[in-house]
C-alpha cells in the first residue's frame, strides 16, 4: 500500500466492443491534491470518470477510491465524492435552492445539518441571492457554479470533475477556476478531466497525459514542459512548402518540432543559435507537451 | 491509502438512498402537480360522460348495476393505467436520455435498484389516487358511496406499481422513444380493451375469458367492483395474488433493464 492515495488505478482496462476507450491505465491521486487528467477528445478521460463512480465497469485491472475496493464498495465511495459532471444535469423547473435540497437527500445530510449545508453551498458558488430562481432562467456561468455548489453540498473529501469548463465564455471560466483554486487551498482532493491546456496548467499540481486509453506522461506541469518541450521554443512562420522544409532540417539537427496550423514549432531550443530559421522564441509550454505526446492529428 | 472512514453499513435497497429519490420526485412534483392532476382528471371523467351517456342509454343494466355504477368502478383501472404505464415510459425515457437525471442520481450512493423501486413506488402512489378520480365523479352521477371505496386506492397502488415497473422496463429496453407504439399498440390496447371496463367479458369466446384471467387490468376491474359493489370474497385473494406476482416480476425485469441501459 503506498501513501495517502484517494485514488489508485493500476492497469485499469475497459472495451467497447472492438474500441478500447481504456487500456492499461495507471492513476495516482495523492489526498489533498488537485491532479488534471488532460488529453484530446476520445482519449478516455470521461471513460475514466465514469468508472471512479461504478457508472461504468471496468473490464480489467484494479480500481480504489477513498480506500474502497471498486465496483464493490463503490456506493461508500460515492457517498463521500462529489461529482460535476460534463453536460448538465440539473432539475430545469426547480429552483437553486431545490435542486441543493435533493442533493442533500441524495447524499445522506442529517436533517439538522441540511440548512447549514445548503447555505454553505450557495454561498460557496455565490448564488445566495439566486436561490429562488428557476434553473431555466440561470445563465450559462450560473447553471455550471450550480452544478459545482450541488457536487459540494455534503462536503466531499474528494471532487471528480469532469470537464467543468466546457463551452464557457472566457469570463466565466475564470470565475469556475477560482472557485476551483478554492477548493484546492481548503485542502479538497480534486481530480479534473479537461483538454483545456490553460486549465491543467493553472489549477493543476499533477496531470496525466491520456492519449488512447493510455497514460504517456505524468508529472508536474513545468516539469514535464521541461522534460519534453526544453525551455525555449522557435516558432517559424511561412507558406506550407516552408514549413516541411523547416521540419525535416530541424529533425536532421535532432531537434523535436511541433505543427500549431499556422507555424512550426521547434522545441527543447534552449539558448542553441546557428539556425538559419527566422522566427519568434518564446517559452515552451504545456501546449507543445500535449500535441507532441498525444499527435498533431486526431483521429 | 487513505484509510476508508466507514459509514453505516451500506447495504441493498436502503431507506436513505430511496427516500433522496422519493424526495426529488415529491419536489419536481410542486412544480408539475397542475397539469398532471388536470390530465388525470379529466380524461377519465371523459371516458365516464361518454361511455355512460353513450352506451348507457342503450344499457339498462350489467348484471343487475346501473351503466354508470359498471363503468364508474371499471374505468378506475383505465386511470390507474394511464397515470402508471404511461407516465413511467414517458418520465423515465426523457429523465435518462435527455434530462440525464439518471446520470447525476446514480453518481450519488444510490444503485439502479433503489433507483426503479423509489421510482416505481412514487408512481403507483400517484396511481392509487388519480384511480380513484373515476369513482369520485361516478358517485356524483348516481354511484352509491361505500366504506369498500376505501380499498381503491390500495388496489391502485398495487396495480400501478406493476404498470409502473412495466413502463420503466419498456423505456429500459427501448432504443428510441417513437418504439413506445409497439407496445401501445400490441399490448396496452388490448389489454385495456380486455379487463372488462366498459363490457363483461362473459360474452367472449372461452379462451379470450382465460386469457382475461392473466390480464393484470381485469384483476383490478374485478377488486374494484368487488369493493364497491359486490363485496369481497375469497377468490378476490388470487386476484390480489396475480397483482402481486405482476408487479414482483415487472419489478426485478425493470431493475435489470436499466443496469443495462445505465451501466456501461
Amino acid at each position: 500500500m503506498s501513501g495517502e492515495l484517494a485514488i489508485r488505478l493500476r492497469g485499469v482496462v475497459k472495451r467497447y466492443g472492438e474500441i478500447t476507450a481504456v487500456a492499461g491505465l495507471d492513476l495516482d491521486v495523492p489526498v489533498g491534491t488537485c491532479v488534471g487528467l488532460l488529453g484530446p477528445n476520445g482519449a478516455g478521460k470521461s471513460t475514466t470518470m465514469r468508472m471512479l463512480t461504478a457508472q461504468s465497469i471496468a473490464d480489467e485491472g484494479e480500481l480504489e477510491v477513498l480506500g474502497f475496493q471498486l465496483p464493490r464498495d463503490s456506493k461508500q465511495a460515492r457517498a463521500q465524492c462529489g461529482v460535476v459532471p460534463q453536460l448538465d444535469n440539473l432539475d430545469v423547473s426547480l429552483t437553486v435552492e431545490q435542486n441543493l435540497l435533493v442533493f442533500a437527500h441524495l447524499y445522506r445530510i442529517g436533517r439538522q445539518d441540511r440548512h447549514a449545508a445548503i447555505e454553505r453551498s450557495l454561498e460557496l458558488a455565490n448564488l445566495v441571492d439566486r436561490r429562488e430562481t428557476r434553473v431555466d432562467k440561470l445563465s450559462g456561468g450560473m447553471r455550471r457554479r450550480l452544478l459545482i455548489a450541488r457536487a459540494l453540498v455534503h462536503q466531499p473529501r474528494l471532487v471528480l470533475m469532469d470537464e467543468p469548463t466546457v463551452g464557457l465564455d472566457p469570463q466565466v471560466r475564470q470565475q469556475l477556476w477560482a472557485l476551483i483554486d478554492r477548493l484546492r487551498y481548503e485542502g479538497t482532493t480534486i481530480l479534473m478531466s479537461t483538454h483545456y491546456i490553460e486549465e491543467a496548467q493553472r489549477l493543476a499540481d499533477t496531470v496525466l497525459i491520456m492519449s488512447h486509453g493510455e497514460g504517456v506522461a505524468r508529472g508536474k506541469p513545468a516539469d514535464l514542459v521541461l522534460e519534453h518541450a526544453g525551455r525555449e521554443v522557435l516558432e517559424v512562420y511561412g507558406p506550407p512548402k516552408r514549413l516541411a522544409e523547416v521540419e525535416s532540417e530541424a529533425s536532421a539537427s535532432g531537434l523535436k518540432t511541433r505543427r500549431t496550423g499556422t507555424s512550426v514549432s521547434i522545441l527543447g531550443l534552449d539558448g542553441r543559435n546557428g539556425f538559419d530559421f527566422e522566427g519568434e522564441r518564446r517559452q515552451a509550454n504545456l501546449e507543445d507537451v500535449f500535441v507532441l505526446l498525444t499527435g498533431e492529428e486526431i483521429g | 491509502m487513505a484509510t476508508a472512514a466507514r459509514t453505516a453499513k451500506i447495504g441493498r435497497l436502503e431507506r436513505p438512498a430511496l427516500t433522496g429519490v422519493l424526495v426529488r420526485e415529491i419536489v419536481n412534483f410542486s412544480s408539475y402537480w397542475r397539469a398532471a392532476t388536470f390530465s388525470s382528471t379529466v380524461e377519465p371523467t371523459i371516458y365516464l360522460l361518454a361511455f355512460g351517456f353513450g352506451f348507457g342509454s342503450l344499457v339498462s343494466t350489467i348484471n343487475g348495476y346501473s351503466y354508470v355504477e359498471f363503468v364508474g368502478t371499471g374505468t378506475v383501472a383505465t386511470a390507474v393505467l394511464f397515470s402508471s404505464a404511461f407516465a413511467a415510459m414517458f418520465g423515465t425515457f426523457v429523465k435518462y436520455q435527455f434530462q440525464r437525471t439518471y446520470d447525476a442520481i446514480l453518481a450519488a450512493p444510490v444503485d439502479t435498484e433503489e433507483l426503479v423501486t423509489a421510482e416505481s413506488i412514487w408512481i403507483a402512489v400517484r396511481a392509487g389516487v388519480y384511480g380513484c378520480v373515476p369513482m369520485v365523479v361516478a358517485i356524483f352521477f348516481g354511484l352509491d358511496p361505500s366504506w369498500g371505496m376505501l380499498t381503491v386506492p390500495f388496489i391502485g397502488f398495487l396495480t400501478g406499481l406493476g404498470w409502473a415497473n412495466f413502463g420503466i422496463m419498456t423505456a429500459g429496453y427501448a432504443k428510441a422513444i417513437e418504439n413506445f407504439n409497439y407496445i401501445v399498440s400490441a399490448v396496452l390496447t388490448p389489454l385495456f380493451l380486455l379487463a372488462g371496463t366498459f363490457f363483461p367479458l362473459d360474452g367472449l369466446p372461452k379462451w379470450l375469458q382465460v386469457l382475461a384471467e392473466l390480464n393484470p387490468l381485469h384483476q383490478c376491474v374485478e377488486l374494484v367492483r368487488a369493493a364497491v359493489l359486490y363485496g369481497f370474497e375469497w377468490n378476490d385473494l388470487l386476484r390480489v395474488g396475480v397483482l402481486v406476482v405482476f408487479a414482483l416480476i415487472m419489478w426485478r425485469v425493470a431493475i435489470h433493464a436499466m443496469e443495462r441501459k445505465l451501466i456501461d
